[in-house]
Formats: C-alpha cells, sequence, structure tokens
C-alpha cells in the first residue's frame, strides 16, 4: 500500500495549502446539503403517523449526534496517532476538531429534550443512552478545557491525546445502550445489516442533511486546523511567505 | 515498525484493554441500577422493591384502560408478554399514550402489587412512517382477518 498521502499529512505546510483548497470545497458543499435536507425534511417529509410534525426535529437531531460521536471517534485515533508516531498535525486536529463535536453533543442533547417533552413527557430522565452522551459532552468540555488551561504545549497535548483515547470506550457504550438496557430512547432506526425503519422519503432529506452536517463540520475543522498551524508554525519560513503573499 | 512505535502502540492497547474491561465490568455490576424501568416479569419474580419509588414499564395492554369520568384517575395494565402489572394513575398522560404503546411510570408498588404511579412517560418504537401508509397497513391487517 502507498503511505506517500499519510506521511503528506505530516508535513503543516502541505496540509495547509491542501486544507486551503478542500476546506472552501467541503464547506460549502455541505451548507447547500444541510440546507437542502432541514429544509425538505422539515417543511415537505410527510409526517409521522404516531408523533405528527414533533418527529420532524430528528432531522437537526440525528444528524448532530451521529457527527458529535463520529467527531470523538476522529479525535480518539488522532490521539492514537499523536502518541505513537508523534506526528505534527495530529494534536492540532483534536484542538481543532473538541469544540465542533462539543457543539454537535450540545445540539444532539437539546433537540433531544425539545423532543422528548412532547413525545415522552419529559425533557430528561437519566436512562442510559441520554446519561452516556450527557458523559460524551463532558468529555469534550475536559478536552477544551486542558487545552486551554495547560500552558505547557507539549504536555497540554500529550493530556489530550491520553483523554481522547480513553474517551473512545464510551462511544460502544452510547451505541449499545439502547439495547443492553431498559431505556425510555428507543433502539437505533438504521442499522448496517437491516434497511431503515422508516420509507424512503423520511430517510433521504435525513441522509441529506447528515451527509451536509458531515462536510460542513469537516469545512470548519479544517479552517480551524490551519488557524491553528499558523500560530504554531509562526516562526517557519513558509509561514512568512504566506503571510507576505496575502497581505496581512 | 519502529521499535520505539511499537512499545507505545502496545501499552496504549494494554491500557485501553484493562480499562475496558474495568467499565466493563462495573457497568454489569451495576446493570439493575442502569435499567431505567422493571419489566412486569422481574416485580412478578419479587425483583422489585416495594415501598419505594421506582419505574416500571412496558406495553399497556389492549383494553385494561379504565378513565373515572369525574376526575383524571386512570388505571391501566403493562405487560411485557409474559405478566401483566397494574398501574394506578392521577394526572394528565402524555399524548402518546394509547392502548399497545410501550410506557414507563414512575411511583410506589403497594402491597397488591399495584402501582401507584406519579408520572407517566410514553415510549416509542424506533420506526417511523407516513400516516397513509400506516392507515393503507392497517386496512390490509383488517382485510386478511376478514378473509379468515
Amino acid at each position: 500500500m502507498n503511505w506517500t498521502w499519510f506521511h503528506k499529512l505530516g508535513s503543516p505546510k502541505w496540509f495547509f495549502q491542501w486544507a486551503d483548497r478542500w476546506g472552501k470545497v467541503c464547506f460549502w458543499f455541505g451548507t447547500v446539503l444541510l440546507i437542502v435536507g432541514v429544509i425538505w425534511g422539515l417543511g415537505f417529509a410527510p409526517q409521522d403517523y404516531q408523533q405528527g410534525n414533533s418527529f420532524r426535529i430528528i432531522y437537526i437531531h440525528v444528524p448532530a449526534a451521529v457527527l458529535a460521536q463520529s467527531c470523538y471517534l476522529a479525535m480518539g485515533i488522532a490521539g492514537f496517532v499523536a502518541l505513537v508516531w508523534q506526528m505534527k498535525l495530529a494534536p492540532v486536529f483534536i484542538k481543532a476538531v473538541a469544540p465542533v463535536g462539543a457543539v454537535m453533543a450540545f445540539i444532539s442533547l437539546v433537540s433531544g429534550a425539545i423532543w422528548g417533552k412532547p413525545t415522552w413527557g419529559t425533557w430528561w430522565v437519566w436512562d442510559a443512552r441520554l446519561t452516556s452522551v450527557l458523559v460524551l459532552f463532558l468529555l469534550y468540555m475536559g478536552v477544551i478545557a486542558i487545552q486551554n488551561t495547560l500552558d505547557d504545549l507539549q504536555l497540554a497535548d500529550k493530556a489530550v491525546a491520553v483523554i481522547s483515547i480513553v474517551g473512545v470506550i464510551n462511544l460502544p457504550i452510547i451505541k449499545y445502550s439502547v439495547e443492553w438496557w431498559n431505556t425510555l430512547h428507543q433502539p437505533a432506526t438504521f442499522k448496517l445489516t437491516e434497511k431503515p425503519a422508516m420509507p424512503v422519503e423520511m430517510w433521504l432529506p435525513l441522509l441529506f442533511s447528515a451527509l451536509g452536517l458531515y462536510l460542513f463540520a469537516a469545512g470548519v475543522s479544517m479552517w480551524r486546523m490551519q488557524n491553528e498551524v499558523l500560530v504554531r508554525e509562526r516562526r517557519a519560513n513558509w509561514v512568512k511567505e504566506e503571510v507576505m503573499k496575502r497581505g496581512v | 515498525m519502529h521499535p520505539v512505535r511499537k512499545k507505545r502502540m502496545i501499552t496504549i492497547g494494554v491500557i485501553l484493554t484493562l480499562l475496558g474491561g474495568a467499565i466493563g465490568l462495573v457497568l454489569y455490576a451495576l446493570s439493575t441500577n442502569i435499567n431505567l424501568f422493571y419489566s412486569p416479569t422481574q416485580i412478578h419474580a419479587g425483583e422489585a422493591p416495594t415501598g419505594v419509588t421506582l419505574r416500571a414499564g412496558g406495553m399497556v395492554v389492549e383494553g385494561s384502560v379504565q378513565r373515572n369520568p369525574q376526575t383524571l384517575d386512570v388505571s391501566f395494565e403493562v405487560t411485557d408478554y409474559a405478566q401483566k402489572v397494574r398501574i394506578e394513575y392521577q394526572g394528565i398522560l402524555p399524548d402518546l399514550f394509547r392502548e399497545g404503546q410501550g410506557i414507563v411510570a414512575q411511583g410506589r408498588l403497594n402491597d397488591a402489587g399495584v402501582l401507584i404511579a406519579s408520572e407517566v412517560l410514553a415510549k416509542h418504537d424506533e420506526e417511523y412512517m407516513p400516516p397513509e401508509i400506516s392507515a393503507a397497513l392497517e386496512a390490509s391487517k383488517q382485510a386478511d382477518a376478514k378473509a379468515y
């Protein structure tokens, strides 16, 4: 297998130029998909036979929840790369993605509460799914807090990499919480091996908004990484050239 | 692979395995506490304590809902298709409450094994469908029933 792309990713300069191009593509393509998916879902998809219109919050809740978990998984992988290969960009990635994931976890908790009130009859209940997602949110908060309080950059990077790796244990707990224990939250509608438990006119807008949110988050994360790269490499010649070229 | 990297990888792997195992055991030990509610079978087997607040969950048995027309009192049975538990409640039920629907009720078991609920929450399943499809399914079910 050809590993040049992996080694190229280790170069902040190469990444900066690559992200310059692809960040914009991801961001704008994602924004369009997201807007289409959300408007389609909230305005035009059929309502549910039991929950009526209140089920439409799924088009915000599910993409945010999926992304919150994906971001953390990506951070865990980056933490592993940061500790084992000590690639420069891995801690940059964690630092850039953590707030994005935290916002997603927050949106999924809040939208879930808003959904829970009319359907279940309560904003919050301490069942396994809700609690484990709250733990995910707190893990994000911990990562952000450590990054901001430790002055020693290397120490902060290492500490955050460790939390990112260890916190990944929470992800299967979130995923299987609805199967291992009795919960108020229903089991997953989408499974890899089975047909989704909703018709195509319902899941297609959901696919749009989920894909859109993925690309949107990727674009935002790339921009945040670019910023962090500029700060960390501020003494490098290529950064000076880049800044001069753009006339900042 | 570089021996230093290999060593780091193994260290992380061992730590993750141990930590994962420890958390797994803790969750397993706490599983009765993590479960949000007791099933009717558990209550019948005497696993649920009486006199303290607990939650019971199950499907509302068809035709078991009795309402007092003068007050907000309502009484119904829930089942996990093995056992049944009667629940009595005074208050406004969630919109999704109906016969055949999953619910979770919080309250105390009295000596007769009836749950005196202070809160009733509705569960819903993971299936979503438009009302027309649900109506069509219902119609075909009834047509099937007639054919027999």
